[in-house]
């Protein structure tokens, strides 16, 4: 028998690669693939994990929660969901939080979007300074400035009301909208302005009619930031208010009674918090890497 | 309409970008301005276009001063090197878009848009959105913007370098096709001596930000005033060689002597720089007066049927444009014949003394 020995160099390399191929693929076998898989299991075991756990409780009796311990919720009801959407203390909770969420977004965005365009298109003295500075605020705690935030809401008479929390949240806000808006913009081209003062733009006409579609993406992912900031944030939305204003979190810290505390309500209570975050993030699903990158890719 | 640059100046931050700039535009003329990248081509056009003013001087147009008119009461349109359309807007409302800004009616917005994109053969595609279509449309698109008003000055900026090859040829004929029959001032910025050629019109070429010399592209291209013009209007670069004229006699190469003949008799003895074009040099003799120089092949390069040939000796480095492919080993020995009667001669200063003639051509 003859062992037939390549000598072309097309047949050389086809056979090289051929055998390297085969070799990649014993190396990845089954073993591989099956570890990869149960990895990324169990780190979604753990993530999704309290979130089940919340959605279990909320659907459990209170004697449930307190006597036994289940996977699912053995007496299904769904009294606590009722009993959130009847009491007036409840269900004002979610509007006071989205009254004064959406107030917070429609002032930072349209704060936002000017300082922004000033800052990717202009050159002006301690710019990069300023930006900077911008930033640091976020750095601040809100538990700095509680004390005076409240002093002077008090005096001024706007405790207790929507536009205190939300002028409050553009503490950290604005400076987010503006870090996020900022990177949309400066990548869009400046000759894309220039053309557009050549054919005749004012500057409002452009920046309403060719420039905020070009950045839609952006200002999508930065309503969506805004939104989930003032929507988690407690510390200065629970100081700043007493009860005409009070929201959702801060009612849900209220529900331990002269009869212990209800533990299913507040489960509901969870869940209905975490809903909007969802459907919010559902629509800029495609945008929002790069708003974490603040907009820079 | 005409445009006039009166002693034009830009500094940007204490670096001059622009120094001394006067130019004068004809009605209905289409000027090359060329360039390599950072000569201010760029710059200049901002300022043409009123984009930026300048740091001194005037710009007047039909002789009106319009140095600090905002761009926006300026008749200019501009096409950038990228395609630069409105993403949110059909390609027939970014075409229309100067017209509307303009309050010009509806019927004539569509006749009007309908006529300059059948001009630039996109009329199939004004329903559709400027990202679906190619770089070719995109940036007819572009032109069409800037070509349905009737601007008194259009402005290209290297609207062609992101195209491909072909596409760059068809576009070229298309426009000067379409400034036959305009009468506004086109300015068009290119970094290549070839396309400023295939433009004709009239070329201002631009060195780091001084304008070395305006007039009719091929005047320019012929008549070149200085070795800077020369270099910057020839591509591959004219060869440029020291030489010294004694007597009757010139030294190339310190031990090559060859006789004036007839062209250069008139230069005075002395030290001069001697240029002469790539394409001039051959590896056979043209004319009798052909001087044999043997030189050393450095590389040749082949670019599809035409040969860039670098060669030297001790003293100077020549490139030979060769039609056809030729090939050679590096440190080859060859010889090469240089045409006497092609001799662009320039004295010390850069300045150019001597032209040679071009048989039919006074």
């Amino acid at each position: 028998m003859t062992r037939s020995v390549p000598t072309t160099p097309d047949t050389v390399r086809r056979q090289a690669a051929e055998s390297a191929a085969k070799r990649r693929k014993l190396a990845r076998g089954t073993a591989t693939r099956w570890r990869r898989r149960t990895l990324l299991g169990l780190y979604l075991v753990f993530v999704m994990l309290p979130i089940y756990w919340l959605l279990n409780l909320s659907f459990q009796t209170n004697t449930e929660i307190l006597g036994n311990f289940s996977f699912w919720p053995q007496n299904f009801t769904i009294a606590n969901y009722t009993r959130i959407f009847t009491d007036s203390n409840w269900y004002m909770g979610y509007v006071n939080s989205l009254a004064y969420v959406l107030m917070n977004m429609l002032i930072s965005i349209s704060v936002a979007l000017p300082a922004a365009y000033a800052f990717s298109r202009f050159k002006f003295i301690g710019d990069k300074h300023l930006f900077f500075w911008l930033l640091t605020n976020l750095m601040a705690p809100p538990a700095v400035f509680l004390l005076p935030y409240f002093q002077l809401y008090y005096s001024v008479g706007l405790f207790d009301t929507h536009i205190a929390v939300a002028l409050a949240h553009c503490l950290f806000n604005i400076p987010l909208a503006i870090w996020i808006l900022e990177g949309f913009m400066s990548s869009v081209p400046k000759e894309v302005d220039e053309t557009a003062y050549i054919d005749g733009y004012s500057f409002p006409r452009f920046f309403v009619t060719i420039f905020i579609p070009m950045i839609r993406s952006g200002i999508g992912v930065t309503l969506f930031f805004l939104f989930m900031f003032s929507w988690v944030e407690l510390l200065l939305s629970r100081t700043l208010t007493a009860t005409n204003a009070q929201p959702i979190a801060s009612i849900m810290t209220r529900t331990s009674t002269a009869s212990g505390i209800d533990w299913g309500t507040l489960a509901a209570a969870g869940v209905l918090t975490i809903l909007p975050g969802i459907v919010v993030v559902y629509f800029v699903r495609n945008h929002i890497a790069k708003g974490f990158a603040l907009g820079r890719t | 309409m005409s445009l006039i640059l009166e002693n034009i100046d830009h500094v940007v931050n204490g670096a001059t970008h622009i120094e001394g700039v006067n130019l004068e535009l004809a009605p209905g003329s289409f000027n090359v301005l060329l360039g390599r990248t950072l000569a201010g081509k760029t710059t200049l056009m901002r300022i043409m276009a009123g984009l930026e003013p300048p740091t001194r001087g005037r710009l007047l147009m039909n002789g009106e001063d319009v140095t600090r008119t905002s761009v926006r009461r300026r008749n200019v349109s501009m096409v950038y090197q990228q395609f630069i359309n409105y993403p949110s807007l059909t390609v027939f409302d970014n075409i229309a878009s100067p017209l509307k800004l303009a309050r010009v009616p509806k019927a004539e917005i569509n006749r009007r848009v309908n006529e300059t994109a059948e001009m630039l053969h996109i009329e199939h595609l004004l329903n559709r959105y400027p990202q679906e279509l190619s770089g070719g449309q995109q940036q007819r698109t572009a032109m069409g913007r800037a070509l349905v008003k009737d601007a008194d000055l259009i402005l290209f900026d290297e609207p062609l370098v992101n195209l491909d090859y072909k596409l760059r040829e068809e576009f070229r004929e298309e426009l000067r096709e379409l400034f036959k029959t305009r009468n506004c001032i086109a300015v068009y910025a290119t970094t290549e001596p070839n396309e400023a050629l295939a433009l004709g019109g009239s070329t201002a070429v631009l060195h780091e930000g001084r304008l070395l010399q305006y007039g009719r592209t091929d005047d320019v291209y012929h008549r070149p005033k200085d070795i800077l013009s020369a270099e910057m209007f020839s591509e591959p670069p004219i060869n440029i060689v020291p030489a010294m004229v004694s007597g009757s006699e010139v030294t190339f190469d310190r031990n090559i002597h060859f006789p004036l003949n007839q062209d250069l008799e008139n230069l005075a003895p002395g030290q001069y720089h001697f240029g002469v074009r790539a394409s001039h040099i051959g590896l056979q003799p043209q004319a009798d007066d052909d001087l044999e120089l043997e030189v050393k092949v450095d590389i040749a390069e082949i670019s599809g049927s035409e040969t860039y040939l670098h060669v030297r000796n001790d003293l100077f480095k020549l490139v030979l444009h060769l039609a056809g492919i030729h090939e050679f080993s590096v440190d080859q020995s060859i010889k090469i014949y240089f045409p006497t009667h092609k001799i662009y001669a320039f004295d010390r200063s850069g300045g150019v003394v001597h032209i040679p003639a071009r048989p039919g051509v006074q």
